[in-house]
């Protein structure tokens, strides 16, 4: 069976503040003068190694495993999973 | 009367509840470590304060799948008096015991300072013998202690008279300024601030009576039980 490595990016959702990533947007980045940046979000990357027949069956594998151990709260924070074959 | 103390590997303020508990207040408490159970005929329970499991991932959330929660839980449905301080409230958040979650304080900093609690309901175990409105001086000291809530739930910790207690002033970000919460039955009550380091006169310049209070009134609580 081919391995995947399926990344798990977890981070505040729209409308619940991140004075990490407004830390970096005002006290760094715009202070640089690059002021065609409006936003930055700072979020946690988990990055799973799993066997699987197919990408998307280790995708709806890994976010399940999310859900299920509360890997994210899903009350503040939203995940988005990527797949590439290793 | 028997309290529990749980130890999770990384707490360590578990000494000073137990402390607090049997030398300060004569109760007769015990350890739990986080993979034994909890007896049934136990009559109250404290989550101390630390960071299990060096707060990876989330403060609270890897102790929260402890087998020793499942436990907690039942003991919480026959109404069991239940505490969290600071690490123990991250870890009854995360377990669904009491609602809402613990975010990052707004500062990014981990905040060791002294604060003033605003008592919002004594009605629960652990605060009977509090007055309403009545202020603690106490300690903080976390980096994940900001309280939130979405408004729809907010409005029902309101109409429930879930908010135990809330800082005077603002603290940390924690919405509605809440420092303490408890569930819709009142016998879980979680709390950011420590009132085991507030409890003595020792240790507490100010004034220990308040903080002495929320002991008492477990004492009263489970007193009266047996």
């Amino acid at each position: 069976m081919p391995n995947f490595q399926v990344s798990v990016v977890i981070e505040n959702k729209p409308g619940i503040s991140d004075p990490e990533g407004d830390t970096i947007l005002k006290d760094l980045v715009l202070k640089g003068n690059n002021n065609d940046i409006t936003k930055i979000r700072a979020g946690t990357i988990l990055k799973f190694s799993i066997t699987e027949k197919t990408k998307e069956g280790a995708k709806d594998k890994v976010l399940k495993i999310c859900d299920e151990l509360r890997i994210y709260n899903p009350l503040v924070s939203k995940v988005t999973a990527t797949v590439e074959e290793l | 009367m028997k309290v529990g103390v749980i130890v999770f590997p990384g707490s360590n303020c578990d000494r000073d509840m137990y402390h607090v508990l049997t030398d300060v207040f004569n109760l007769n408490a015990e350890f739990y470590w986080h993979e034994k159970n909890l007896p049934s005929d136990i009559d109250a329970v404290v989550l101390p304060g630390g960071f299990s499991y060096g707060d990876r991932l989330r403060a609270g959330v890897i102790a929260a799948h402890s087998p020793i929660i499942s436990d907690v839980k039942k003991l919480a449905e026959k109404g069991i008096p239940i505490l969290g301080v600071c690490n123990g409230f991250q870890i009854l958040v995360e377990s669904g015991l009491l609602p809402g979650v613990l975010l990052k304080n707004e500062s990014l900093n981990f905040m060791c300072q002294w604060t003033n609690l605003i008592v919002n309901n004594n009605k629960t175990p652990f605060t009977c013998k509090l007055q309403m409105n009545q202020k603690i001086p106490i300690p903080i000291a976390n980096g994940e202690g900001r309280y939130f809530v979405d408004d729809e739930s907010l409005n029902q910790l309101k109409k429930n008279n879930q908010i135990v207690f809330s800082y005077e002033n603002k603290v940390n970000g924690s919405i509605s300024q809440i420092a303490g919460v408890c569930n819709s039955d009142g016998n879980v009550v979680g709390m950011m601030p420590h009132p085991e380091r507030a409890a003595e006169k020792a240790i507490n310049q100010i004034d220990h009576k308040p903080s002495s209070l929320i002991f008492e009134s477990l004492i009263e609580t489970i007193g009266m039980k047996n």
